[in-house]
């Protein structure tokens, strides 16, 4: 299935601005509206929107369903590995401000927050994007 | 209430109504988008950006997608009756 020239130019225009949008609503979670699950789905749609303009097989070269994965997991394991250092310096399950750092406590739970941010944004960001390819590709039935 | 917000639920009730009897179910699916997006607003108007966000971005964005894609693996209008 082919789209026409307009949309494929137009998607390739809205396609940069869509994931720098994403990624500004990602790391600026901690201070205003937004955070990682609406920049990470904001991402995401942007990848559902070249395999939308393009083809699936195009799509599925720019983010593999290895690719995606490894998104997935990296993102799920960042989020806990972030909890379990908490654990590991003697506090709760995300309790940042227990973690060693050479920075003032609340520097400490800022920083934290933001990684959360990003962890929890890798992860929906490859999740929306398997989510419509694994649907819309063909099967032999 | 001010006359923008009874404009507004009007539009959600009027759409709600509106996406139970449209037949062909692309129709349906944009109305259902449309829906979507007048929540996302109301609930800009209820001073919950974070929430108005994530339903313009799921609701309006995603949700849709998936319906389309489900319409166009299956049959894009209702065969009964």
């Amino acid at each position: 299935m082919m789209t026409t020239v307009v949309i494929q130019t137009i998607a390739r225009v809205v396609v940069p601005f869509l994931q720098l949008f994403g990624l500004y609503i990602i790391v600026h979670g901690p201070v205003s509206p937004g955070g990682g699950f609406q920049g990470g789905v904001i991402v995401g749609a942007s990848m559902i929107l070249l395999a939308l303009s393009y083809d699936l097989s195009s799509a599925e070269t720019k983010v593999s369903h290895k690719v995606r994965i490894a998104m997935d997991s990296t993102g799920a394991l960042l989020f806990a590995g972030i909890g379990l250092l908490c654990l590991l310096a003697g506090g709760v399950f995300l309790e940042y401000g227990i973690i060693p750092l050479p920075m003032v406590p609340a520097e400490v739970r800022g920083l934290m927050i933001l990684l959360v941010g990003v962890a929890i944004g890798i992860h929906i960001m490859a999740l929306a994007a398997s989510l419509f390819l694994h649907l819309a590709e063909e099967h032999d039935t | 209430m001010g006359i923008f917000e009874f404009i507004l639920m009007s539009f959600l009730i009027l759409l709600a109504i509106a996406v139970v009897f449209v037949r062909d179910l692309l129709a349906a699916t944009v109305v259902f988008l449309v829906y979507s997006l007048i929540m996302a607003i109301v609930f800009t108007q209820l001073k919950a950006p974070d929430v108005a966000l994530t339903e313009a971005a799921v609701g309006a964005g995603i949700t849709t997608l998936l319906f389309i894609v489900t319409i166009a693996k299956t049959t894009r209008r209702e065969e009964d009756d």
